[in-house]
């Protein structure tokens, strides 16, 4: 008997390991995720609205996105997303029913259904050496009724077909070393004019057959002086550039395939400047733009090669492409600032003396400045010219402008997410109306009678409806406030514009944003990024009156010579509270353990030149700092020397300048790679508010083994030198990959182990005192994922329970990085059929819910696989006390099922990273995906075991109850009556 | 303290005579040098002659040839000074790699400056440092392999120290320095009784990494992520039927119960067959009673 209960149990907790996978059902989704599309700033933007039917624009951005927006609501019809080497140069539409697309340095040329995004075709263009690129789709240029596509790119000039994208003719370049700039077509002769620079003061000019591609004829002409910036069209004959001065503006003028010039000072045009011009790209026929001073001017080219300044804008923001209105009639927009408000004015480019249209629209001053515009002309009811305006912003945000009113806009900022981090929400304030709480119990009893109709299968489809409305937007979950299970938490993004948004758990909408000042381009600061987002204030003492804040650290420029720059944020309000400017630069933030008495987060920024600084700048953190001086220590990773270098704080600087907030470093220990045979690929540390629930795994021979876990570990992952390249650039016998575990405080290298045969690129996840990464196998032409679990020998003879009884054991002997580790590994690899973009663990509240790997999939999906899949202990035939343990049987493949897609049916499409968040309920983690769209999650990797189900009935059991206790009283009274007659007899 | 003060004095006297105290370990010459493969050198043959005249010595003579190289300390911020010389046969395989095998290490003794320097370093509890270079044959390589300890972890007996050299070909990665046992975190301010090192090093290599399992039958299987389920070892019929063997199981307690039952119950209907009769015969009289009061 008792063989057979253990078998039973065996087999219930066999049950138990397979089943893992937690499966959605359909109406399941939305409850507790949200998944929001995004595209990216706006590059290019082609309007559709010729035809009737469905009015369309389409955009091409900087996150490689192609789409297809409804220009009424701003939804997206379609989009397609290319890969992140593959940048969109230019976007067009042919024959009315293409779009048409060149991208990766002018050498694709694609093709899509301007209805659904289908591909219609695809056409490599070759080439032998990069140049600018060009797509140019001229309206009526036939060759054989064939529509043709120019596209200039690689150095040749390619006519495609735009009906199956087969390259009709090809013209190279790249022989001549000029530099091409401009294609024109003129449609009066067919002819094609490439335009271009030899050196920069030498002007080319090729006429060519546009049926054929033939070369009619080549002409140069030597310009009196250099050239500053590109050449731009002004006509399909006419260029103009600005000399080397920038002080005159050159006009070159093709008549009959002679080259004219002529040059004219721009002082002659403008009075009283004396300042350099910029030439502002733009397509305008017979007009042109020059930047100078600030000042925008527009400039007219006469037909006799004379120019005439037209006019003058002042805060002069952006400027559009003209759009032909009527038959020789084209019109075109330009924008102005004024405090909140811009000004949009469009003009006829022939007939500057009234303006076809002028608008005054309010906007957000959180959105910045213009940065883009496209405009599109409609017919209004009274037969006039209507104008509307797509208008690109500095925070990445589109709108559509139309009568003055913003029709829709779209917070495509969110597509660029850079940093993540979460703050929680306000704590409920006590002294709720009677009102609101008797309203709440009457939609809570009326939602849990609809409840209880589904579940007795009593309702009718109109009552299953509004079950599944009122399970989608239960107020509860997009409260403002915290709740008792930790799942509504404001999400802080830092996006690449500079502009921070908090995203409430619930429902995903956007609570606050603010566009930062000091990540706004200004004299001081150029190109200024945004790095990362860090916790600053998180009160809990004072979690009534006193908000939580968050800070920024950003750069002025791409170079890590750029100063830094912090802002602060309060992640309540989105206030900005202070913005810093720094003088030196920004290297690594390192947030140190201590908090100050107002719970500020001490946090150390370490620059190019090796110096610390700590902020807070307050005495008492430095009071603070002084007291663990000795005890901070970090780690430098010089990839490109392949040197790993150990630091700790030395002293305050002795610069001229005293500042008692900068410290000098030295270094500890170094850790020096061989050039000939490794290079670093990827590190990987634990995250620092891990919590491990303990430290003691039990083994089914009832032994204990103790987790090696220290904070203070580094996985590096290197390959060889030849294999440093793509999959399949190296051979099997060149290529290896060797990682290693080091302790950061002593340089110890803890584990060191070699794949042969193997290369990046490398993922990897390190968590209490495992690691796993994600790698190719180069002999097996697979993937694999391997895991490396590190255990602590020292305190491997703990396991009498006697010596802990009588407390002789060195458990609670405090963990020192200078003991010699006696560490133990064990490894194992598994195959894995996905390539991976990012790797990420679950994380809970106390660290006992077992862990699950989140693995963003190139399908750009999240799967969650179970950590025991990746165990090292796993084997060929478990024995039966192993499968009590729960190890599963060996296999050289990891598994993927379906159902284990936290994702669902959704793709979160251009996948960068994904962010777990420990909610209060032990049982469940919060996750977050982003890339260009957004998705968020919560997971419980071994179920809701500490809680009732959402859709669990109360009023079920309530009624249950009730009806008991009713019919214990019925059964009472009937038995008492009963008893009664009885005697009475 | 005083006493204290003239012990030191005697302990740096007893050190001074003595000198030099090899302890050193010599690691065997297996191809990879890994931890335990240790064994003491019956013949200790020191290259120790002269300490600071070569850095290196390196022949081409044959396929194994000696070298040598530098260890040089540093106390706390001062510059690095010499403090040893590691010697070790360098093997050159048929493939072309060489490695290095049978490494020994001979220490100086410490100078009365650098016995001062290390008395200053245990009581400010800051770090001692040594470093070495980062190529054997060409050293010192790109750079320095530096390596810190703080100093209270090392006295013992005397002053015991523990290297671990990573080594890949003739490249020096990385060394794990510090005591060889534990150095729990308030460290003590402790002296120790001679001022001498005992070294204990060890050289290591890379491992080689385990290979994935390769079960050719099941590759396809597996890939799908079903081999889990099909490769279920055979149930017992327990598990299999257990469903339906519980319920049964019921029915027949319950069966069997009941049948034990029928003999007690025939008993006590018998005597409930005899109490109802009372009640009935009351009835009867109540009845008749009911009738008479009537």
């Amino acid at each position: 008997m008792a063989m057979a209960i253990r078998a039973f149990l065996m087999f219930v907790l066999f049950l138990f390991s397979t089943q893992f996978c937690f499966s959605l059902y359909e109406d399941q989704v939305g409850l507790m995720d949200w998944h929001q599309q995004y595209l990216g700033k706006v590059k290019h933007a082609v309007f559709h609205t010729q035809k009737t039917g469905r009015k369309r624009v389409l955009v091409s951005t900087e996150e490689n996105v192609v789409a297809s927006l409804d220009l009424r609501h701003g939804e997206i019809f379609w989009r397609q997303i290319l890969g992140t080497n593959d940048i969109v140069d230019g976007l067009d539409i042919a024959l009315g029913k293409y779009v048409i697309t060149l991208s990766s340095d002018g050498s694709m040329l694609r093709a899509w259904n301007l209805p659904d995004g289908q591909m219609v075709w695809e056409s490599s263009l070759q080439g032998s050496k990069l140049s600018k690129s060009i797509l140019n789709v001229p309206k009526n240029l036939k060759a054989d009724k064939d529509d043709l596509i120019l596209v200039f790119g690689q150095g040749c000039l390619h006519a495609v077909s735009s009906i199956d994208g087969e390259v009709l003719w090809k013209k190279d370049f790249s022989g001549q070393s000029i530099e091409v700039q401009q294609i024109t077509h003129s449609p009066h002769n067919d002819l094609i004019y490439v335009a271009g620079y030899v050196g920069s003061s030498k002007f080319y000019v090729y006429q060519i057959n546009a049926k054929n591609g033939e070369l009619l004829k080549d002409n140069t002409a030597a310009l009196p002086s250099g050239t500053y910036g590109e050449l731009l069209s002004v006509s399909s004959d006419m260029f103009v550039t600005l000399d080397d001065t920038r002080s005159k503006i050159l006009l070159i003028n093709l008549k009959n395939g002679e080259i004219n010039y002529n040059d004219n000072h721009i002082s002659d045009l403008i009075k009283d400047t004396s300042g350099q011009g910029v030439i502002l790209p733009s397509r305008l026929p017979g007009i042109f733009a020059l930047n100078l001073d600030s000042l925008g001017i527009l400039i007219k080219v006469t037909n006799e090669g004379g120019l005439v300044l037209v006019e003058k804008i002042n805060n002069a923001a952006a400027l559009s492409d003209a759009v032909s209105i009527s038959d020789g009639q084209h019109a075109f927009a330009f924008v102005q600032h004024e405090e909140n408000k811009i000004h949009l004015t469009v003009k006829d480019v022939h007939n500057w003396n009234s303006d076809l249209l002028k608008e005054r629209i309010v906007i957000d001053h959180q959105r910045g400045n213009v940065e883009k515009i496209f405009i599109n002309n409609y017919v209004r009811t009274d037969r006039s010219n209507g104008f509307r305006a797509l208008i690109a912003m500095e925070d990445h945000s589109l709108l559509l402008v139309q009568q003055g009113e913003i029709v829709w806009s779209r917070e495509d900022g969110l597509a660029s997410v850079v940093d993540v981090t979460t703050s929680d929400l306000p704590v409920e304030k006590e002294g709720v109306s009677v009102a609101k709480v008797e309203q709440n119990l009457f939609e809570w009893l009326k939602g849990h009678i609809l409840k209880l109709k589904g579940t007795l299968m009593i309702a009718s489809p109109g009552d299953v409806a509004a079950i599944q409305a009122m399970r989608l937007r239960s107020s509860e979950k997009s409260k403002m406030t915290r709740d008792h299970n930790g799942f509504r938490k404001l999400l802080i993004v830092l996006t690449r514009a500079g502009k921070v948004f908090a995203l409430h758990t619930g429902d995903g909408r956007i609570v606050w944003s603010v566009l930062l000042r000091t990540l706004r381009k200004s004299e001081a600061c150029e190109r200024p990024i945004g790095l990362n987002i860090y916790q600053w204030q998180d009160p809990h003492h004072h979690a009534l009156d006193e908000n939580p804040s968050v800070f920024v650290v950003g750069r002025c420029g791409p170079s890590l010579a750029a100063p830094a720059v912090l802002s602060f944020i309060d992640a309540y309000t989105g206030r900005e509270l202070n913005s810093l400017s720094l003088a030196h630069t920004v290297a690594q933030v390192m947030p140190l353990p201590y908090t100050d008495s107002t719970e500020q987060r001490l946090h150390l920024i370490i620059d190019v030149n090796q110096q610390a600084y700590l902020y807070p700048k307050t005495p008492e953190a430095i009071h603070i700092l002084q007291h663990e001086f000795a005890n901070v220590y970090w780690y430098s990773v010089d990839a490109d020397n392949g040197i790993i270098r150990g630091h700790a704080l030395n002293s305050r600087c002795n610069g001229e300048v005293v500042d008692e907030y900068c410290f000098d470093l030295r270094d500890l220990w170094s850790i020096v790679f061989p050039s000939e045979s490794e290079r670093i690929l990827a590190t990987m540390t634990r995250k620092s508010n891990e919590v491990v629930h303990t430290q003691a795994k039990v083994m089914t021979n009832q032994d204990v083994m103790y987790k090696y876990i220290s904070k203070n570990l580094l996985f590096v992952a290197n390959v060889a030198p030849k294999a440093i390249g793509e999959i399949g650039t190296a051979t099997p016998e060149e290529s290896w990959l060797v990682i290693y575990i080091i302790d950061t405080v002593t340089g110890r290298i803890l584990h060191r182990m070699t794949h042969h045969g193997c290369q990046g690129p490398v993922q990897a996840v390190f968590s209490e005192n495992w690691v796993v990464y994600h790698y190719f196998n180069l002999r097996a032409h697979r993937y694999e994922m391997s895991v490396v679990e590190v255990y602590d020998q020292s305190r491997a003879d703990n396991k009498d329970v006697w010596k802990l009884v009588l407390g002789k054991h060195n458990l609670t002997s405090p963990f020192s990085s200078y003991s010699r580790p006696e560490v133990i590994t064990k490894s194992q690899s598994y195959y894995f059929t996905h390539s991976v973009k990012a790797i990420e663990v679950t994380s809970t509240a106390k660290g006992i819910t077992s862990k699950q790997l989140l693995i963003g999939t190139i399908g750009d999906q999240v799967l969650a696989l179970d950590k025991r899949f990746l165990d090292p202990r796993r084997t060929l035939n478990p024995s039966q006390a192993e499968k009590e343990e729960g190890i599963i049987p060996l296999t050289d493949s990891l598994p993927i099922i379906a159902q284990s897609y936290i994702t669902h049916s959704l793709k979160v499409e251009g996948l960068r990273g994904i962010v777990t968040v420990p909610a209060k309920l032990e049982s469940t983690s919060l996750v977050f995906a982003y890339g260009v769209d957004l998705f968020f999650t919560r997971i419980a990797p071994s179920r809701t075991y500490d809680s009732l189900t959402e859709d669990f009935s109360y009023a079920l059991l309530l009624i249950t109850i009730v009806a008991l206790v009713a019919a214990i009283f019925v059964t009472w009274v009937l038995s008492e009556r009963k008893d009664l007659q009885e005697k009475w007899r | 303290m005083g006493i204290f003060r003239s012990v030191l004095a005697f302990c740096l006297l007893i050190t001074w005579s003595l000198a030099f105290q090899s302890d050193e370990l010599f690691i065997g010459d297996e191809e990879f040098g890994l931890e335990g493969g240790q064994h003491r050198s019956s013949d200790p043959v020191y290259s120790q002659s002269s300490p600071s005249t070569t850095r290196k010595r390196f022949s081409d003579s044959g396929p194994d040839s000696k070298i040598h190289f530098e260890l040089e300390h540093a106390f706390g911020g001062s510059e690095f000074s010499h403090a040893g010389n590691f010697s070790a046969r360098l093997k050159t395989w048929n493939h072309g790699a060489q490695t290095l095998t049978k490494l020994r290490f001979s220490r100086n003794a410490l100078s009365e400056a650098e016995r001062n320097n290390f008395q200053k370093l245990l009581q400010g509890d800051d770090f001692y440092r040594i470093r070495l270079p980062s190529n054997v044959l060409s050293p010192p390589g790109r750079d320095y392999i530096i390596s810190s300890v703080k100093a209270r972890c090392l006295p013992g007996e005397v002053l015991e120290e523990h290297f671990v050299i990573h080594m890949e070909g003739v490249n020096i990665l990385a060394v794990n320095y510090g005591a060889p046992g534990a150095c729990p975190y308030p460290r003590q301010l402790k002296f120790p009784a001679k001022w001498s090192f005992k070294s204990h090093t060890v050289l290591k290599n890379s491992d080689q990494a385990p290979r994935a399992p390769v079960f050719s039958e099941d590759v396809l299987a597996g890939e799908e992520g079903e081999g889990e389920n099909v490769k279920q070892p055979e149930k017992s019929f327990w598990a299999k039927y257990w469903m339906y063997l519980i319920p049964l199981g019921l029915i027949v307690m319950n069966a069997i119960t009941q049948a034990m039952n029928m003999p007690e119950e025939q008993a006590a209907g018998q005597s409930g067959a005899q109490t109802q009769q009372q009640p009935g015969s009351a009835v009867q009289r109540g009845t008749g009673v009911a009738v008479r009061r009537r």
